[in-house]
Parts: structure tokens; C-alpha cells; sequence
């Protein structure tokens, strides 16, 4: 008896979860490594939005760095032949994806929300394939920004540099004070985020174009280019010399607790600042880098969207995509993640300081055709000439090489194909 | 002259008498071998071969066979088909993912070419060469002195053997904090009063790869020790209180008697270290992350970021053929030369 009723609960059990199974919606899957703090809470964000449609949602989350795991494991599933709905992948990769045509057309749902209006024409064509979206962009970080405690500063009478020729009275002023001028991470990639700036600072936005975009020969070998090579040398002489192999964040608290002047880095710098309870304008300044006045480096996240078998799973796909561009998404997101939005008329209310200026600069960089893809951040060209690259850089703020040698070298590793 | 070549007849009959004599004992020693390793049943197979096998013989004969069966099939698959894949990955133009477009011998080329590959072969010979010798030299004497019969010796031999214990990314976190100058030594002996005191080779580019054979040799060298320390157990007293009669001083026994009798330990723990010395990674890793800039690329740092950051997949693979060939090329002539002298001897 006992036995029957064990049976018939079962059954009625495995009855229910089919019903449950049947009556879901599609499920999405989403390959992203935000995995930190505010990042998290982001996509938490972004889950809910998608529960409330009636999809489910499957997290797919990969940890560790900036998503070469993820990557790994990405495309391990795809050759497979089990793509996720989708990934976060950004820049020129996106193309390299849809090259292999694995990529889903969004087109449909692009026109539906009007994505064409509201996305700035070089965030949109960056999200495009052959003239359809395969990308969704979820935020704009800004890199040419120099994060300043303005208490150490004042302590060493010292004035915020505009340009890079002001920039060693100014960081000679801190160092007799006793402070490092510049927190830096001695990692390539910090390293290049540095040098990208002094390039944009020391050239201007066309010069920025021609050699870090363009990669042309005759920009990469100019008397332009040395003098970059000469100021990101001069650079060198400020940070401390414990910087090598230190991470980011390390480098940030060091702006914060006032043992440095000042550090170079995007805006995910913020989280920091703000995680310290420090002020934007008062307890910190966020300024252009030197010499980069109204113009803008620009990190975009995005996610592509993978081709999918079932009709189901492609509406579950669309859903996604349009929740991702959805004003209140954007603006939740970068609330919590320190970047702002990719659309444009997302009301800027109650993001801070920091944020409302990039948002402005944006739009004017925009355009004024002052908005540059950031190399350092694999916005500009693909992972294996980013990588040549980023190695000359790396190479020269490390060792003795002289600015002539690396112009040859950097003119030779824009060559990798 | 008949004499002489009867001589010589009777000595060619001698040494193959010698030879037969020697191949008899040794056939009859595999025999030995043979019947202590295979059970009772087995060795009754064979004498009643004709009759039917019963269904538990059958299991038994099968059993081994079925078991061993899919590990084979994974080795062969997961290790000799991924290096055939690997292989011919690197003769094509494979970037963001595999794809089968023959490109000669070109990615060998680009790799050839790259001055990062090259900073990682030179870091290999240096970082190798290093931790082989200091691993070995460090061991050897540790067991040496552990032997000599002294109190607490399980204890010290523990202490030793921990770090083994560790994973290398702990290692070399732990080391990468001690060798920070603004942390480590540099501060300690600093605040010390010794202002003067610079130990920054972790932030030198010349330098940075001798870090990480300091951190390699101090994970290591416990464990070369406790297979020193077995070796050493099993040498023959006998032999050495014989030297011992014959006067000789306690360093020439150590050197003519007990550290010869210890080359197949010495050959095991060449094994053990160059496969960890070429496959280094994760110590790379945790330690320098290849900095500064790429000065401590090794080259399995260099394979996986070449393969899975940069988009390069042929290249990478090229570099990991290069690897295999450089594993093959240290293992390869001292398996052959050992094995062949053990079989003589």
C-alpha cells in the first residue's frame, strides 16, 4: 500500500515538472565573466528584466581576467556546435565571429526598437555585420580619463596638468613633496592603457586614428610617434618601483589613500572611489587625460547573439537583445557598473558627476570625429595585431629601448596580420 | 696457424656458450616473473587448453582487457589524437578557430620570426637548467645529511617534503608577495637597518626569470630529496663496510660508491623535473605573470597566449609542437641511453 502511494506521488511529481518544463519559455544563456561586486549585481539586473518576460534564464558565467577563460570555453562550445544564446565578446572580435558565420541577424528586432536612432553611428556600425546587427552594446567606458586626489595636489602646490608638456613640472612638484605621481600596475595591458593615451594626447584624434585604427606605416614611423615614445619614457620615470605586476584596483587605493598624485585608467575606476565612500569633485577629480580635451577612447561592452536550432530559442534570443537595449536596463546597468549608457536618450539623473561629463563628451566627440576605438582595450584592431602591439609597448616601458628602436618595432608588430 | 684457429673456434664456442648461458638465465628469470605475477588460474589455462573454458575463466582472461580497454581508447584519443590535431593545426592558417587551410610551413616561420618566442626558448635553457641542477644538488644533499641517522629525521623530512604539498600558483603567490621589494626581503632587511639593501629582481626585466627558479627549486627540491632519501636506503651496507674495512674515508665512499650506485634515481628525478621545467605554467603565472612586460614568457605562457588571447591558433600550435619536440629531444637520446645501459648492466 505504502509502496503504491510512493509510486503514484512519484508520478504525479514527474507529471508536474514535464507540465513545468512545457510551460516555460524559451531559456537563454549567457556567456559573461562579470563576476565581481557591482558587476554581478549588474547582471542580476538584467536577469530579472528577462524572469519578467516569462523566459528563463540559465547564467553562464566563466571568472578570471578579462574573459580569456571565457573565451576558451566559448570556443570550445561553439566548435561543438552548442553555442550559448549569447556572449560577451566586443570590438573588431565581433566581426572576427561573424566571419564564421555563427553569428544570429537581429535585424528584426533592431528595427522593431529603433536601435539605428538611437545608437551613435560609430557604436552601431561596430555592432554590425554586412549591415545587420549580430551585437547588442550594453555600456561606454571611457579610457582617456586621469583619476587626480586633488588633497595631494594641494599639498605639493602642485597644478592638474592639461598637457603633456605640463605634465613633469607638475609631477616633479609631487615627487619632492614625498608622493609617487603616478599608481600604475606594471601589466602590458596597463601599460598600453597609458600609452594609448599619450599617443591621443601627444598627436590629437586624427593622428590617434591613423596609426592605432588605420595602423598606417607612415603615422607609425612619424617624428609624431617618437615624441609619444619620448613622453610615455618620461611617464616612466613617475611611478614608483614596486608598480611591476600590480593589479589595477591596488594602483586606484593608492590614489585614495594619498600616497599617489594621480593614475591613468577607464572609468570601471570609479567602483573603487565609490566603494571607498570618496566623492567625485571633492575627495577626487576625474579629468581628461593630458592633451585629450574632447576627445573620447571609447571600451564598449556588448553581447553578440549566437544562431540558434529552435524557433523557441530565437524568441528568447530577441527578448534578450531588446531587454539589453531597453532604457531602464542601460540605465541600471552602468548605475551599478560605472560606465554609461550606449543609447543616447537615457536620462542621466542619477548617475554622478564623472558619468554626466563622459556622457557629454560622448556626444560631442561624437560629432566632432574625436571618438576613438581604445587599442589597449581590443576596440581598434583584431587580437593578434592588439597583441604584436601591446608586446612593443610593454617592452619598452620595461627595458632600456630607445624611442627610435620602438618606433621600428611598433611600425613591424602593426604588420602582424 | 690450426692450433690458433682451433683456439679460435674453441674461444667463439666459449662466448656463445657465455651468450646461450646468459639468455637461458634470463628467459628462465622472465619465466620466474612471469608465473609469480599470474595467478594460479592462468598458468592451469595453459595446461588445459584443449577443454572448454568455464564462464569464469573466460571472465578472467577478459576481465583485465575490458577494464584497461577505455583508458586505452581515452589515452590514445585525449593524448596521441590531440597531438596529431595539434600537429596539423599548425600547418594550416587557423586563427580565432580551427580551420583546415594548408599554410605550409608558414606559421614556423612567423614563429621563428617573433621576438617573444625567442625571449621564451631563452628563458626555458636558463629557468631548465637552473632548476634541474639546483633541484638536484639541493636534494642530494639533504638526503645525504638526513641520512646520517639523526633524532627527529621524520620530522625534518616532513618539513621538507611540505612544500610539495602546495599547489604551484600558491607557491608562487607566496613568493611573488616575499620577493615584492616594497613587501618582502628588500623591506625586512631595510627596516633592518641596512638601507642600502636592493633585492628587486622580481621587477627587473634581466632578472625577473631567476625568481622564478627560486620559487621552483624551493617547491621541488623536498620532493628530490625524499627519492634521494629512498635511494640511499637501499644501498647495500654491505657494500659500503666493506670501503669501510678497506679504509676508505666517508666522502670517497659518498663519492665512488653511494652516489654512482644512485643513477636510476638520478635518472627518475632528471625525468620528473624537465617535463615541469618545460610544461611551467601556472608557477609563471602566479609568480611574474610573464613580466615585467614579457621578459619571463616561457614557452607554454607564450602557447596559451598566442592560442586563446590572440586569436593565432596556428601559431600557437606551432609553438606547441616546438615544445613537444623540445621534450622529445632532452627525454628521447636519455631514455634510449639509459634503458640500454640498464639492460647491459
Amino acid at each position: 500500500m505504502n509502496c503504491i502511494q510512493h509510486k503514484t506521488k512519484l508520478a504525479v511529481a514527474m507529471a508536474l515538472s514535464l507540465a513545468v518544463f512545457s510551460a516555460q519559455a524559451a531559456e537563454v544563456e549567457v556567456l559573461h565573466w562579470w563576476t565581481s561586486g557591482g558587476e554581478a549585481k549588474s547582471v542580476g539586473e538584467l536577469k530579472k528584466l528577462m524572469q519578467a518576460k516569462g523566459d528563463s534564464w540559465k547564467d553562464f558565467a566563466v571568472s578570471g581576467g578579462g574573459g580569456e577563460n571565457a573565451m576558451t570555453v566559448l570556443k570550445a562550445r561553439v566548435v561543438a556546435g552548442d553555442a550559448p544564446t549569447a556572449a560577451q565578446i566586443k570590438g573588431p572580435s565581433i566581426q572576427e565571429w561573424a566571419n564564421e558565420g555563427v553569428l544570429a541577424n537581429l535585424s528584426a528586432v533592431a528595427k522593431a526598437g529603433h536601435w539605428d536612432a538611437q545608437l551613435p553611428p560609430v557604436v552601431s556600425s561596430a555592432m554590425k555585420y554586412q549591415g545587420n546587427y549580430v551585437a547588442v552594446p550594453v555600456n561606454v567606458h571611457r579610457v582617456n580619463w586621469m583619476w587626480v586626489n586633488p588633497a595631494v595636489f594641494k599639498k605639493a602646490g602642485a597644478t592638474v596638468p592639461k598637457t603633456w608638456a605640463e605634465f613633469p613640472a607638475a609631477a616633479d612638484k609631487l615627487q619632492k613633496a614625498g608622493f609617487i605621481p603616478v599608481a600604475h600596475g606594471g601589466q602590458p595591458w596597463q601599460d598600453f592603457t597609458i600609452f594609448e593615451s599619450v599617443v591621443l594626447g601627444v598627436g590629437g584624434a586624427d593622428f590617434y586614428k591613423k596609426s592605432m585604427v588605420q595602423l598606417d606605416q607612415g603615422a607609425l614611423q612619424s617624428a609624431t610617434m617618437l615624441k609619444a615614445f619620448n613622453t610615455f619614457r618620461m611617464v616612466r620615470k613617475y611611478v614608483d618601483k614596486d608598480f611591476s605586476g600590480r593589479d589595477w584596483n591596488l594602483a586606484t587605493q593608492m590614489v585614495i589613500q594619498g600616497k599617489a598624485g594621480m593614475q591613468f585608467m577607464g572609468d570601471w575606476a570609479k567602483g573603487e572611489f565609490a566603494a571607498a565612500g570618496k566623492k567625485p569633485g571633492a575627495d577626487y577629480l576625474c579629468v581628461d587625460a593630458p592633451g585629450t580635451k574632447g576627445d573620447f577612447t571609447y571600451n564598449i561592452d556588448s553581447f553578440v547573439m549566437f544562431k540558434q536550432k529552435s524557433a523557441e530559442a530565437t524568441k528568447g534570443q530577441d527578448d534578450l537583445a531588446s531587454a539589453i537595449m531597453s532604457p531602464e536596463f542601460q540605465e541600471i546597468f552602468n548605475l551599478n557598473k560605472g560606465s554609461i549608457p550606449a543609447r543616447l536618450d537615457v536620462k542621466m539623473d542619477k548617475f554622478d558627476d564623472c558619468a554626466k561629463k563622459s556622457h557629454t563628451d560622448f556626444i560631442a566627440s561624437s560629432k566632432a570625429g574625436t571618438l576613438v576605438p581604445s587599442i589597449a582595450h581590443q576596440m581598434a584592431v583584431p587580437a593578434a595585431t592588439t597583441g604584436a602591439i601591446q608586446d612593443v609597448v610593454t617592452q619598452f616601458f620595461n627595458s632600456e629601448m630607445t624611442s627610435a628602436q620602438a618606433v621600428v618595432k611598433l611600425a613591424a608588430a602593426a604588420r602582424t596580420k | 696457424m690450426r692450433r690458433f684457429l682451433a683456439n679460435e673456434q674453441f674461444e667463439i664456442n666459449c662466448s656463445q656458450a657465455v651468450v646461450m648461458r646468459a639468455r637461458r638465465v634470463r628467459i628462465s628469470k622472465i619465466e620466474e616473473m612471469v608465473m609469480l605475477a599470474s595467478p594460479p588460474s592462468a598458468v592451469d589455462d595453459t595446461v588445459r587448453k584443449p577443454c572448454r573454458l568455464s564462464l569464469s575463466d573466460r571472465i578472467e582472461t577478459w576481465l583485465p582487457k575490458i577494464i584497461l580497454a577505455p583508458t586505452f581508447v581515452v589515452t590514445l584519443l585525449f593524448i596521441y589524437g590531440f597531438i596529431l590535431w595539434t600537429g596539423c593545426l599548425s600547418f594550416t592558417t587557423s586563427r580565432m578557430l580551427p580551420n583546415y587551410e594548408f599554410a605550409g610551413l608558414s606559421q614556423y616561420h612567423a614563429l621563428f620570426a617573433n621576438e617573444r618566442w625567442w625571449v621564451a626558448l631563452k628563458n626555458l635553457a636558463l629557468f631548465g637548467g637552473l632548476f634541474i641542477a639546483g633541484c638536484l644538488a639541493i636534494g642530494l644533499s639533504l638526503a645525504i645529511l638526513l641520512d646520517q641517522k639523526i633524532r627527529g629525521e621524520g620530522f625534518i623530512r616532513s618539513v621538507y617534503l611540505y612544500p610539495m604539498a602546495l599547489s604551484f600558483v600558491v607557491t608562487g603567490t607566496a613568493w611573488k608577495w616575499m620577493l615584492n621589494p616594497g613587501l618582502g626581503i628588500e623591506k625586512l632587511v631595510r627596516d633592518f637597518g641596512f638601507h642600502n639593501f636592493t633585492f628587486d629582481w622580481l621587477t627587473n626585466s634581466e632578472l625577473s626569470i631567476y625568481t622564478v627558479v627560486i620559487a621552483g627549486v624551493w617547491q621541488s627540491s623536498g620532493f628530490i630529496m625524499a627519492m634521494f632519501l629512498a635511494g640511499l636506503r637501499g644501498v647495500d651496507d654491505s657494500i659500503i663496510k666493506a670501503a669501510q674495512v678497506d679504509g676508505a674515508s666517508l666522502p670517497v665512499i659518498y663519492w665512488r660508491i653511494i652516489i654512482p650506485s644512485l643513477r636510476p634515481v638520478f635518472f627518475s628525478a632528471f625525468m620528473i623535473l624537465s617535463h615541469i621545467a618545460i610544461k611551467s605554467f601556472d608557477l609563471v603565472m602566479a609568480l611574474t605573470g610573464g613580466g615585467p612586460g614579457f621578459s619571463s614568457d616561457t614557452p607554454a605562457t607564450f602557447m596559451y597566449t598566442f592560442s586563446f588571447t590572440r586569436n593565432q591558433i596556428g601559431m600557437g600550435a606551432a609553438s606547441a609542437m616546438m615544445m613537444l619536440m623540445i621534450v622529445a629531444a632532452v627525454v628521447v637520446p636519455f631514455l634510449y641511453s639509459e634503458l640500454r645501459s640498464s639492460r647491459r648492466g
